[in-house]
C-alpha cells in the first residue's frame, strides 16, 4: 500500500530545510522498500512546527514538526507512516489547538491541497462559488458580496461590493480586475501563503468578479520578493487553463477571462493602487491623483477593480455559502474573518485566521506563547511600517477596524509584530521615518522632503540635542505629514512615530 | 548582450505597457540593464530616453552594473530586527567586506536591503539567488556562505 506524506514547498517551510526533509524522507523511504507518495503542499501557517510533515492514516491527517532531515530515519523506525509515536508527534493536524481553534474561511485550504491540482481544489469545496456565480446576473453577484461585509483586506478596509458596482456601472469597451499582490508590509505574509497554498482560489475570485464587473481580463501584480509565489502561479495558471476555469469558455458558460501576472521591481510604494495601476503599466510607480477612482478611470484609462489577494480568495467561498454564512462572523462593522499573522519575537508564529472580535491579548499570548527569547513583550507594531506601536496595556483591544482605530491603530493588512524588552521604540520611529524616505514616490514634499527631516530630527532628539524644541518640530513635521501627503506613505508615517513616542516617552529621552 | 535585448523588446513590444517586461527580462538573462541598452529600448517601445531611463531609476530592484554572483538579499524590516536582525545585518557586511548596495571586490558576492520577504515568522531572513533561508544566525550565515553553489 502507498503511504501518502505531505511536505510543504512554501516558502517559509523551505526557508527551514524542507527540501533537505523531503530528500531525506524519499531516500529512507527507498532504501527500507517502503511505497511513499510525497506531496508537496503549501504551508498550514504553523511556522514554528516547519517543516511540518503530515502522514494520511485511516484516522485523518497525523503531524511531525519541526522534521529536521536529521530526524528523518528515528521517524521512519517509529512508524511515522502508519502515525507512529514519536517526540516530534502532534497527533491528528486538525487537532492540534493552536490550529483546531481557528476559523479558517479563506485559509481553509492552505496546507491541506496540492496547490496547483483543480481535481484537489474541486474535491476542497473549490469552484463551487464560480459555479453558482455563473447562474447569476453580474448586479446579483455583486449584491451577495456587499451583504456579505466584505471590506478589503489590503489595508483601506473598502467595501468590497460598492467598488464593484461602481465598476459595474461604468459603460467603457473594456474593464480590468487586478490583484495587488505586492504585500509589502513588513510582518505580512498572508497573501504569500494562499498564493502557494491556494493559488487557485485568489485566480476563482479574480474570475468572479470579472463575471460581476463585466470584465474579461485579469492582472496580477506579483512583488519580485516572492519567487516561489511565482513558481506555483505559473503552474496554477496552467492548470486553471486546462480545466477551463481561465479562457475564452468558462467551464462551459461561453464567457471569457483571461489573467496574466506581472512582476513588481522592490518598491514599496507600488503596493498602493494607483502606484500598482502606473506600474503595471510599465512606468515609475508615482501615485496618481484621485479622482479620478480606478473603478472608473483605471488601469490603461479603463474601470478597474483593485483588490488584494485576501479579498479575491474570501469571495468563492461567499458566493458558494452565501452572503449571511460570512456576515454571521465578526462584529460591528468589521464582519467576516480576518487571517492575521503574528511574526517577529514570538514563540509560536504563523497565521491566525479567526472572525473578527478576537483581541490582540489573545493572539499574541494564547498562540503566540509570548515572546521566543522568552523576556517579556514590551511593544508591538500592527498593521505594517505605517502602523502603530502599542504597548502590552492595550492588548485587549478586540481586533476590528474600528476598536483599533479608536486606539490609533490601523489594522493595515492584518500584521502582528512582536517585540521584546530590548526595542528601542525611538530607534523604530528613525526607522520609520528612514523608510519612508527611501520609498518616497517622490511626489509630494511633505513626505520627500520631510521623511529626511525626520531622520535628522531623530537623530538629534536619540542624541540628547535639545530634545523639547526637537519633539515640538516632530509634532509638527508629523501634522504636515498627515495634511500634505498625497497617499498613505507620507500620511502614515506618523503612525508608528507618534504612537511611539506617546506610549514610550521614556525612549526619547521624555521625563515623565 | 544585443541579443538578449532584441529578444526581450520582440517578446513583449506588443504587449500593453511592456517596458517593465522588457526590463526584468533583460536584468534576467544579463544580470543587469546594461545604461547602452536605454536608447535601444527607448527607440523600440516610442518612449524617451529619459522616460526608460526614469524608469530603471525608480525601481530598486533594476540595477546598471552586473551584480556579484551570489546576490543575497538581506531583510533589513521590522520583524527581522526585532529577532537580531540587525546584528545579522553588521556580521553580513563585515563578513563580506562591503556594505549594502556593494559588491565584493572579487565580484563574488552583491549584497542588497530589501523590506520584507514574507517570512516574518521564521526570522531574520534573507534570499541567497532565489533560496530563502529563515531564522539566520551569524554562524548560520557563514555556513551558508561557506557552504552554498553559486546561484543566479
Ligand atoms: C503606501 C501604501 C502601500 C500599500 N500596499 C499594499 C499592498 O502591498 N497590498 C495591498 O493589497 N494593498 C496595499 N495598499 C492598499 C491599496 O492602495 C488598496 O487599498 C488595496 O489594494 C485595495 O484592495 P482591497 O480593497 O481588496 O484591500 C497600500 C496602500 C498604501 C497607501
Ligand atoms: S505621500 Fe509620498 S509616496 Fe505618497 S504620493 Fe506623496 S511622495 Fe508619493
Ligand atoms: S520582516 Fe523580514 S521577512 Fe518580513
Amino acid at each position: 500500500m502507498t503511504a501518502t506524506v505531505f511536505i510543504p514547498r512554501d516558502a517559509g517551510a523551505l526557508s527551514l530545510g524542507a527540501e533537505a526533509t523531503a530528500g531525506a524522507i524519499a531516500r529512507d523511504a527507498a532504501v527500507r522498500g517502503l511505497d511513499v507518495a510525497i506531496v508537496r503542499n503549501g504551508s498550514r501557517g504553523l511556522y514554528w512546527l516547519e517543516p511540518l510533515v503530515e502522514v494520511a492514516t485511516p484516522a485523518g491527517r497525523v503531524a511531525y514538526g519541526p522534521v529536521a532531515a536529521a530526524d528523518v530515519p528515528g521517524l521512519f523506525d517509529a512508524g511515522f507512516l502508519d502515525g507512529g509515536r514519536h517526540p516530534l508527534g502532534h497527533g491528528p493536524t486538525e487537532r492540534i489547538p493552536w490550529l483546531a481553534s481557528q476559523q479558517r474561511l479563506c485559509c481553509s485550504r492552505i496546507g491541506v491541497i496540492a496547490p496547483a491540482e483543480v481535481a484537489d481544489y474541486a474535491a476542497h469545496g473549490g469552484l463551487a462559488g464560480l459555479r453558482r456565480a455563473l447562474t447569476l446576473a453580474p448586479a446579483d453577484i455583486v449584491r451577495e458580496i456587499s451583504e456579505s461585509g466584505l471590506r478589503g483586506r489590503g489595508g483601506a478596509a473598502f467595501p468590497t461590493g460598492r467598488k464593484w458596482r461602481t465598476v459595474l456601472e461604468q459603460e467603457a469597451p473594456r474593464k480590468y480586475i487586478t490583484c495587488n499582490a505586492d504585500e509589502g508590509d513588513s510582518g505580512t505574509f498572508a497573501d504569500r501563503l494562499l498564493l502557494e497554498g491556494d493559488p487557485l482560489a485568489v485566480i476563482e475570485g479574480m474570475v468572479i468578479a470579472g463575471l460581476a464587473v463585466g470584465a474579461a481580463q485579469g492582472y496580477l501584480y506579483l512583488r519580485i520578493e516572492y519567487p516561489h509565489a511565482r513558481r506555483v502561479l505559473k503552474e496554477a495558471l496552467a492548470a486553471a487553463r486546462a480545466a477551463g476555469l481561465l479562457g475564452d469558455d468558462i467551464l462551459g458558460s461561453g464567457r471569457r477571462f483571461d489573467l496574466e501576472v506581472r512582476l513588481g521591481a522592490g518598491a514599496y510604494i507600488c503596493g498602493e493602487e494607483t502606484s500598482m495601476l502606473e506600474s503595471l503599466e510599465g512606468r515609475r510607480g508615482e501615485v496618481r491623483v484621485r479622482p479620478p477612482l480606478p473603478a472608473v478611470r483605471g488601469l490603461f484609462g479603463m474601470p478597474t477593480v483593485v483588490n488584494n489577494v485576501v479579498t479575491f480568495a474570501s469571495v468563492p467561498a461567499i458566493l458558494a455559502q452565501g452572503a449571511g454564512w460570512y456576515r454571521d462572523y465578526g462584529r460591528g462593522e468589521s464582519r467576516g474573518t480576518l487571517p492575521l499573522q503574528l511574526g517577529g519575537n514570538v514563540r509560536h508564529g504563523g497565521l491566525i485566521e479567526r472572525a473578527f472580535g478576537v483581541t490582540l491579548r489573545e493572539l499574541i499570548e494564547d498562540y503566540g506563547g509570548g515572546t521566543a527569547s522568552g523576556r517579556p513583550v514590551r511593544a508591538v507594531q500592527i498593521g505594517g511600517p505605517l502602523g502603530a506601536w502599542l504597548p502590552p496595556a492595550l492588548l485587549d483591544t478586540p481586533v476590528d477596524y474600528e476598536a483599533l482605530a479608536a486606539v490609533g491603530a490601523p489594522l493595515g493588512h492584518g500584521g502582528i509584530v512582536v517585540f521584546d524588552d530590548t526595542v528601542d521604540l525611538s530607534r523604530m520611529a528613525r526607522f520609520a521615518f528612514e523608510f519612508c524616505a527611501q520609498e518616497s514616490c517622490g511626489k509630494c514634499t511633505p513626505c520627500r522632503i520631510g521623511s529626511t527631516r525626520g531622520v535628522e530630527l531623530m537623530d538629534r532628539i536619540r542624541a540628547g540635542q535639545d530634545v523639547a524644541a526637537g519633539l515640538e518640530r516632530l509634532g509638527q513635521l508629523c501634522d504636515t505629514l498627515r495634511q500634505a501627503s498625497l497617499c498613505g506613505l507620507g500620511g502614515m508615517t506618523p503612525n508608528p512615530v507618534e504612537s511611539a513616542l506617546r506610549h514610550f516617552p521614556e525612549d526619547f529621552r521624555v521625563r515623565s | 548582450m544585443n541579443e538578449a535585448i532584441e529578444a526581450a523588446i520582440a517578446r513583449h513590444r506588443d504587449q500593453p505597457g511592456p517596458l517593465l517586461l522588457v526590463l526584468h527580462d533583460i536584468q534576467q538573462a544579463m544580470g543587469y540593464v546594461p545604461p547602452a541598452a536605454v536608447p535601444r529600448i527607448a527607440a523600440a517601445l516610442q518612449l524617451s530616453r529619459a522616460e526608460v531611463h526614469g524608469v530603471l531609476s525608480f525601481y530598486h530592484y533594476f540595477r546598471d552594473q552586473p551584480p556579484g554572483d551570489r546576490t543575497i538579499r538581506l531583510c533589513r524590516a521590522e520583524a527581522c530586527q526585532a529577532v537580531n536582525g540587525d546584528a545579522l545585518a553588521r556580521h553580513a557586511a563585515q563578513r563580506l567586506g562591503i556594505g549594502f548596495g556593494e559588491t565584493s571586490a572579487d565580484g563574488r558576492h552583491t549584497l542588497e536591503a530589501v523590506y520584507c520577504l514574507g517570512n516574518c515568522a521564521c526570522g531574520p531572513s534573507l534570499l541567497i539567488g532565489k533560496e530563502l533561508h529563515g531564522r539566520v544566525t551569524p554562524e548560520r550565515f557563514d555556513e551558508l556562505l561557506d557552504g552554498a553553489e553559486p546561484a543566479p
